[in-house]
């Protein structure tokens, strides 16, 4: 160890970076930019991570969708246009999952048409929900007002309706909906309750991750809508119809443990392959939809580790750069000191104490600035930021890391010197 | 029979300049015995600069032995030597070589903080050379806002502050106007008359009259080693 001591030590790095204000203020710039841009990444990667961690919740990571898809063959077409599509899953699919899926907790048929909905004198065409009273749990929905449907709707086939929030905003603006009378198709239904937000059934196609938009849907009890309508579905178009036959448009199974989810899904696949010779049907899982977020999530953090990882390496070289212009602009003095009993090491430890003072006031700098910068961003934009320990722990540590080790060459140098021809440098 | 401070047998050095093999010491024997002022001359490339080196302890010696204060430092590792310079050696140079960003005393204190000398002791010993020299007005000037010869007054505080048995002195009045050169001169005298072992190196014959003994280099050997005076202790 050096004989000096380390407070004088740390007063004498002090005294010498006073005398390179500008630059040391330069040097600790590039200190400050590095840490702060990774805080700033890593808090905007955390943000990412955490709204993937919701959107888990609300989609309901346990449910395997299956959806009916309508397939064209080349038979159907053509003169066999106006011929009944019968197509998607049916009730013998339903009864079969219930038999042949493992850790199977709930299953939720789903029926979803577009009609045109009517209230008064006001009319818009929207998506028409079939379905049963555990939907509302399945599905993470909350009630607004009201109740949703209920085991004695089914078992009745009462006349009643759901709205979502947003046709209870436009359809219904000025009036009370609970208990007013909504006309689907010319069939009446009573309002009974309203529900909130969007769930994982109005995923768009894509497969994408989707939450935005508000829910523009009406739910019935799916009894009442067979009772009413049965399993046809007719809809008229300029120059011909189509008459479809389908069951069921939706199933959601609900699996017991995320974990089994997998198994589940596999003996979904068996089920609907035996059962169906077209593939008129799709599979959703969002546990995958998840996992493959997660990946690009992964991918994402990699590059944006990298590239603070590269701002904090150009701000180590700028203070290697700094150190060896310091050190040899200061040869003299250095062979000063060595002559009159500096230690090669006591050399080191001088210009080290220099590079780390000013790597440490860079860094605390840094982490200031990088906690405001998520502030800005989510204040600025929508993007959601989360500011964690392990950030600014990372971001200050990988910092003064850096920076020490960028300085040891030019301390190096400096203590390698020929006391000699040090003193003799102009 | 006094005591050697220095003793150089058989001393050579060596070095290589580029391809070049350059003999600057070859084989020399010098005693200096304490309390003695011994001044060293020659002209440039006579090896004077480099016994001087040697003396110093900021070079070591191809071959051949030195004995400082009796101990043999030639085989020392670099930093035993740095404890040497830094317990046991005084320096005075011709460009004083003061440290611009300390003021007057942090510069007279700089030896002793690579001893670890508490600040506050130090900061003592340093007040008191400081008021020795005349500088109590000047303690917390910088280097630049002082004159020549304050600053060497300065230098030779520091090389006093660790009480040395050898003071090495390089040309110190080199870059003095001669009214402050005689100055430092004088303070030199003092020192020595209090029983300071000097050792100088000097172009001038005037200065050289001051020292009791003149040492005479000429391409790497001592041409003569006129004695002037016996040692006061």
């Amino acid at each position: 160890m050096s004989s000096m001591r380390p407070e004088r030590m740390v007063k004498l790095a002090v005294k010498n970076l006073g005398q390179y204000k500008l630059r040391a203020g330069l040097t600790m710039l590039g200190i400050i930019f590095g840490v702060s841009s990774v805080v700033a990444m890593l808090s905007v990667g955390e943000g990412a991570n955490q709204e993937i961690q919701e959107k888990i919740q609300r989609m309901g990571s346990q449910n395997i969708l299956i959806k009916s898809v309508k397939v064209m063959n080349d038979e159907d077409s053509g003169a066999n246009r106006n011929f009944i599509a019968s197509y998607g899953l049916t009730y013998d699919d339903a009864a079969d999952m219930a038999r042949f899926v493992p850790n199977l907790e709930s299953s939720t048929p789903i029926k979803r048409l577009s009609y045109n909905v009517q209230f008064k004198a006001r009319r818009l065409q929207t998506d028409v929900v079939a379905t049963v009273p555990w939907f509302l749990r399945v599905q993470n929905y909350r009630m607004v007002r009201g109740r949703f449907l209920t085991s004695a709707d089914m078992d009745f086939g009462t006349p009643v309706c759901v709205i979502g929030t947003r046709l209870a905003r436009t359809l219904f603006a000025g009036f009370d909906p609970i208990g007013q009378t909504l006309t689907i198709d010319r069939d009446a239904y009573t309002v009974v309750g309203i529900i909130g937000d969007i769930a994982q059934s109005e995923l768009p196609p894509q497969n994408e991750l989707w939450l935005e938009g508000e829910n523009q849907t009406v739910y019935i009890p799916l009894r009442t809508y067979i009772q009413k309508r049965g399993d046809f579905f007719t809809q008229w178009s300029e120059g011909g119809g189509t008459f479809e036959k389908i069951e069921l448009y939706e199933l959601i199974l609900s699996i017991d443990e995320q974990e089994n989810v997998v198994r589940a899904v596999d003996a979904v696949r068996r089920v609907l392959q035996k059962n169906h010779k077209k593939e008129d049907y799709s599979i959703v899982v969002p546990l995958e939809l998840i996992r493959q977020a997660r990946e690009t999530r992964r991918l994402f953090n990699i590059v944006l580790g990298a590239i603070a990882a590269i701002s904090l390496i150009v701000g180590g070289i700028g203070i290697m750069n700094i150190m060896l212009a310091t050190v040899s602009e200061r040869t003299r003095e250095i062979g000063i000191r060595r002559a009159l009993g500096a230690r090669r090491t006591d050399i080191v430890l001088q210009f080290l104490m220099e590079t780390l003072i000013l790597s440490i006031s860079g860094g605390v700098i840094g982490l200031g600035v990088g906690a405001l910068i998520p502030w800005v961003i989510t204040k600025a934009t929508d993007v959601q930021t989360v500011r964690t320990f392990s950030a600014f722990a990372v971001a200050f540590t990988v910092s003064v890391t850096v920076s020490v080790v960028f300085g040891i060459y030019p301390a190096r140098r400096a203590a390698m010197m020929d006391p000699i021809d040090a003193l003799r440098h102009e | 029979m006094s005591e050697a401070i220095v003793e150089l047998k058989g001393a050579v050095k060596e070095y290589v300049n580029g391809s070049l093999r350059v003999t600057a010491m070859r084989g020399i024997d010098l005693r200096i015995d304490r309390g003695e002022y011994a001044v060293i001359m020659g002209s440039s490339g006579s090896g004077k600069s480099t016994c001087l080196n040697i003396l110093g302890c900021l070079d070591r010696l191809s071959t051949g032995t030195y004995l400082l204060g009796g101990d043999d430092v030639s085989n020392l590792t670099d930093d035993q030597l740095s404890e040497i310079r830094s317990k046991r050696l005084g320096f005075i140079f011709q460009s004083y070589n003061l440290i611009p960003q300390l003021n007057v005393l942090e510069n007279i204190e700089v030896p002793l903080f690579y001893q670890g000398v508490p600040e506050s002791e130090a900061r003592k010993t340093a007040q008191q050379l400081a008021k020795r020299m005349g500088l109590s007005a000047r303690l917390k000037h910088k280097p630049m806002e002082l004159s020549g010869g304050q600053q060497q007054r300065v230098a030779i505080a520091r090389s006093l502050v660790c009480d040395p048995i050898l003071m090495l002195a390089d040309e110190p009045t080199g870059n003095l106007d001669s009214k402050t050169g005689y100055e430092i001169l004088e303070l030199i005298d003092e020192l020595h008359a209090e029983g300071k072992t000097i050792v100088m190196v000097t172009h001038d014959d005037d200065i050289a009259h001051r020292a009791q003994r003149v040492v005479t280099f000429r391409d790497g050997d001592i041409i003569s080693n006129d004695w002037k005076g016996a040692p006061k202790v």
